[in-house]
């Protein structure tokens, strides 16, 4: 009995996330459209649009490979897995150690991989911009958000990201530097892995400046979709890892009571929208950076997580 | 009985080499030659895993050859058995490819009869138990790799491949001797128990250390004693670049382990910091390296160079952990480098057989003229993407497990009390990091250069799909690099023995944990199950992908390539292998190899053709070699002169000698 209500807690997670993510993108998009007086599309925008385009055809190039094809499943399972295991309303769920922390930056980044190999896949140039850029972007976020994962893991103790959660919703965490430097970081990988301003425009579409979108600038129809809705279910899962790190409260441990839940639920959907709102904010009040400024941005998070973990290297011997 | 076994194997392959001088202009010789090394290969590689599974005590054997009176000593235990494993598992597995592959090549009679000689060599390197044979084993090991490197000597570079290779392989083989000499201390004892036993100063252990880091690592490729590597390896027929690159360097990392964790006493932390840090540099310098070649053998070359800096990452901390007396940890970092070696031998592999499969279908090596492969070599193309994948350390397949290992090991590098690691360990860590994904960016370049895209050149469009020989080599290592991946405990519990005889101590055991889940440390602390993420990832998009075709829509339609509008028929207008790699040059490369970027463009009414010019500076080459090299031409034309000397100066110079030789005698005594 106790299994089988762990696995619908499990399962009813998987489906939260893909559930929620068109809606945080379709409410960023709003409140963007209402920071500029404009009146913007529905907050269940997003929905229509993946709906319409799983049932629309696909136009496929002449010369895309079976990969092509492929890419779109393997790209949403790999961040659906990875989403799924990032704590969201509980902690401690049935699967949460399949993966440590470590592993899902790495499921990431098979997911970035396969896209990227995508976007080189129909032999055109603005494919092959797109993926170059967006893995130089990746060469330098990701190592910055391994070293922030560094710095919460030695706070913690532990990789695992239920773990983690619970020590930081408990009270012996304290006021720490090194973890204020890990959420900076954190923060600028997010900004650049989900490709917003001051990174990259998700809204442009023909521009040289663009990165993500010039790669997946060939799908079409339901493969498009699948794209659309791994690139939401990456900005909740950020979203979800900034809140349960460094805003665990609320969320409910492993064995919680339903009204435990419930309220993990409810803490969950304020931090997403706060999270949604935040973003929106910031995508409205900045410019969009010159491509090769981006990576003295991103040193700065490299060098922010670096610093902290090594302050907390060196405090351990205090 | 295990290490008899070991060396008729050995003995069968040399004896293989010799035989193959006389058959090499038979018809069939290539299909008898290979598949003749084949099979003691696989022998072998059985024998290290019944030692290592049935956890037998290690057997020893002498033999009448070698020094008079001393003997050859041979002996098996779990660290040899866990190389054997690797080289045989690589060996056979690289023959039956060869088996296909060795039909294209040109000069038989100049692959044949080393080739399997300098597997043999390579096994008894991880046999030897005196330093005798080891060294002997060593330099044959050197010396015939050195043959097969100048196969193709007329082609253009290969003399120069071999003349540096032969230079760093004379200077490598003198720091062993030398190491070994400082081990011995004087004693007339050579035998590895003999050097187990006796005491060093840390003066001599760190001398004894810096000497195999030269002398081992110079064979394994670690910066800045890299440098033969990536001329020597892609020079090679590429069944013998899969074997230098995917199995060499691991015998040269096994001689530094060999040393540094059993003959030596436990080596003082200043020490393991140098190691560690050296290994850092290794893997950012050699994928940076590696990003800015256009030539694909070259481009693998340096990857090797990257992942021993990751292997020697993982065995300083494993030094360092040591060295504090913190059992535990060690075994894990020592696992995860052990592990590392495993993986970097198959993947590696794998790819150098690719890229020989590439070879022979397009006749170049330089990706600027390939592209779509992937219509014309589907069954390489798939297997080559597996080693990509597993090679740029993604979930699930192999690499990811030894460099989540390597993570863990130095999330426990706190406990380390030292000041100088407790800086280092989260330097390398970063650094580890940053390899890792300049990785993942190179192989999306290789894979998407080469494999996809549209042709570059009429060659690429004509390839054809290699042999069926090739094939399965390439299908099996495939398939084991996803499987060690979803099942890496297993792996980590046959690595217990190796680390309980080297430092006492070993991970938990894997297999009897839930679900397959490896835990290094503790439940609590991290976990990673590669069967349930592959199983998930398949569940969901597997389940998605019907979802969609059955409820949704499955129309599909063929149409030009969209491309904002502005398609361009020309296949020059993709990115290739040098336009790909300009955002992480222009970032990186500027500050690591003074990158510059030129453009000509002529005024308006000259018609000469725009151009754009890349220049790269390899700052290791420049700033060390050639100045040494410029020294020791300059001092060669000064001492020229004494070769025309007059008969009274010769006689002054002898008594002048013998008088000096004299002198620092009486003053010695």
């Amino acid at each position: 009995m106790e299994l089988i209500v762990a696995l619908i807690v499990q399962g009813l997670q998987m489906l939260l996330v893909v559930a929620v993510a068109p809606l945080l993108v379709g409410l960023v998009r709003k409140l963007k459209a209402r920071l500029m007086r404009r009146r913007g599309a529905p907050l269940i925008q997003p929905y229509r649009d993946i709906l319409r385009l799983l049932r629309k055809e696909v136009v496929l190039a002449d010369n895309a490979s079976w990969l092509f094809r492929a890419v779109p499943y393997l790209v949403f399972a790999a961040t659906w897995v990875a989403a799924a295991l990032v704590p969201t309303f509980a902690t401690g769920l049935h699967f949460s150690w399949t993966a440590d922390l470590i592993a899902i930056v790495a499921l990431l980044g098979s997911a970035r991989f396969f896209l990227a190999l995508a976007g080189m896949d129909v032999g055109t140039s603005f494919g092959g911009i797109g993926s170059s850029r967006e893995m130089m972007i990746a060469s330098m976020a990701e190592p910055a958000m391994l070293l922030a994962v560094f710095a919460m893991a030695l706070v913690a103790g532990s990789t695992q990201l239920s773990t983690v959660a619970q020590f930081m919703a408990s009270p012996h965490v304290g006021l720490r530097v090194s973890l204020g430097m890990a959420l900076v970081a954190l923060i600028i990988v997010a900004i650049a892995e989900n490709a917003r301003i001051p990174v990259d425009n998700p809204a442009t579409h023909l521009e040289l400046t663009m990165a993500h979108e010039a790669m997946v600038l060939e799908y079409s129809g339901r493969h498009l979709a699948m794209i659309e809705l791994a690139a939401a279910l990456k900005l909740v899962l950020y979203v979800s890892l900034i809140a349960c790190v460094f805003f665990p409260w609320g969320i409910a441990s492993g064995t919680g009571s339903a009204g435990a839940y419930g309220l993990g639920l409810l803490s969950y959907v304020v931090k997403l929208a706060v999270g949604g709102i935040l973003l929106a904010v910031l995508e409205s009040s900045i410019a969009k950076l010159r491509v090769f400024r981006v990576p003295h941005l991103l040193g700065t998070a490299l060098m922010l997580g670096l610093l902290g973990t090594l302050l907390l290297f060196v405090s351990r011997g205090l | 009985m295990a290490v008899e076994f070991a060396l008729i194997a050995a003995g069968a392959l040399l004896l293989t080499g010799i035989a193959a001088i006389p058959l090499s202009h038979h018809r069939r010789a290539a299909e008898l030659v290979y598949g003749a090394s084949a099979l003691p290969c696989g022998f072998a590689g059985v024998i290290g895993l019944w030692a290592l599974v049935a956890n037998a005590a290690p057997t020893t054997v002498t033999l009448p050859l070698g020094l008079p009176w001393i003997g050859a000593h041979f002996r098996l235990d779990g660290l040899g058995a866990f190389f054997l494993i690797v080289l045989g598992l690589g060996g056979a597995l690289n023959s039956i490819y060869a088996i296909g592959h060795g039909r294209h090549e040109t000069e038989p009679g100049r692959v044949l009869p080393f080739y399997p000689a300098f597997l043999g060599a390579m096994l008894s390197v991880v046999l030897a138990d005196d330093a005798f044979s080891f060294l002997l084993s060593w330099e044959v090991m050197s010396l015939l790799s050195w043959g097969l490197v100048l196969v193709h000597h007329r082609a253009g570079g290969t003399q120069r491949a071999g003349y540096v290779y032969l230079m760093m392989a004379a200077f490598g083989t003198m720091s062993l001797l030398l190491a070994f000499g400082l081990m011995t201390g004087g004693a007339e004892n050579y035998g590895f128990d003999a050097l187990r036993a006796a005491t060093h100063g840390p003066a001599a252990m760190a001398a004894v250390l810096v000497l195999m880091l030269m002398g081992a690592g110079s064979k394994a490729g670690l910066v800045p004693l890299h440098v033969w590597l990536p001329l020597a390896h892609p020079a090679a027929p590429s069944h013998v670049s899969a074997l230098m690159s995917g199995i060499m360097t691991k015998i040269a990392v096994y001689g530094f382990v060999r040393v540094a964790f059993d003959l030596l006493g436990p080596v003082p932390w200043p020490m393991a910091m140098v190691v560690m840090i050296l290994g850092g540099i290794t893997a950012v310098m050699g994928v940076m390296q590696a990003l800015m070649e256009h030539d694909i053998k070259r481009l693998l070359a340096y990857h090797t160079v990257e992942n021993i800096g990751i292997i020697f990452i993982g065995l300083g901390l494993a030094l360092a952990f040591r060295a504090e007396g913190l059992t535990a940890a060690a075994a894990l970092a020592l696992v995860a480098a052990l592990f590392h070696v495993l993986n970097h031998s198959l993947f590696k592999s794998l790819l150098f057989m690719g890229a020989g499969a590439i070879l022979n279908a397009t006749g170049t090596r330089d990706m600027e003229r390939m592209g779509g492969l992937i219509h014309r070599m589907p069954v390489t193309a798939v297997v080559f993407l597996a080693g990509c994948v597993a090679i740029s350390a993604l979930p699930p397949f192999n690499g990811f497990v030894s460099e989540w290992l390597t993570f863990q090991a130095i999330l426990v590098s706190p406990d380390l009390s030292p000041w100088g690691l407790k800086i280092s360990a989260p330097a390398v860590g970063a650094l580890l990091a940053l390899a890792a994904a300049l990785a993942a960016t190179c192989f999306v370049k290789v894979y998407g250069v080469t494999f996809l895209g549209r042709s570059r050149g009429a060659e690429a469009a004509a390839a054809r799909e290699t042999d069926r020989w090739s094939l399965g080599a390439m299908v099996v290592l495939a398939g084991l690099c996803l499987v060690i991946g979803i099942l890496p405990g297993f792996v980590i519990d046959l690595l217990a023995p190796v680390t309980q005889a080297l430092l006492g101590g070993a991970m938990p055991h894997q297999a009897d944990s839930p679900w397959l889940t490896i835990i290094p440390v503790a439940a609590s602390r991290s976990s990673y199950n590669g069967f349930l993420v592959a199983v998930f990832i398949a569940l969901s998009a597997g389940t998605m992908a019907w979802a969609v075709h059955r409820f949704a829509s499955r129309r599909l339609r063929r149409a030009p390539a969209w491309d904002c509008g502005f398609p361009d028929p020309s296949p020059v207008t993709q990115y290739g292998a040098g336009s790909f790699a300009q955002p992480v040059r222009r970032v990186l490369g500027s500050v690591l190899m003074r990158a510059r970027e030129e453009v000509f463009m002529p005024p308006p009414g000259d018609l000469r053709p725009a151009r754009h010019e890349v220049h790269l500076r390899d700052l290791i080459w420049e700033r060390s070699y050639a100045p040494l090299a410029a020294f020791i031409q300059a001092a060669a034309t000064r001492l020229n002169v004494m070769q025309t000397l007059t008969i009274r100066r010769y006689l002054a110079l002898v008594v002048f000698s013998l008088v000096s030789l004299l002198v620092v005698l009486t003053l010695w005594n």
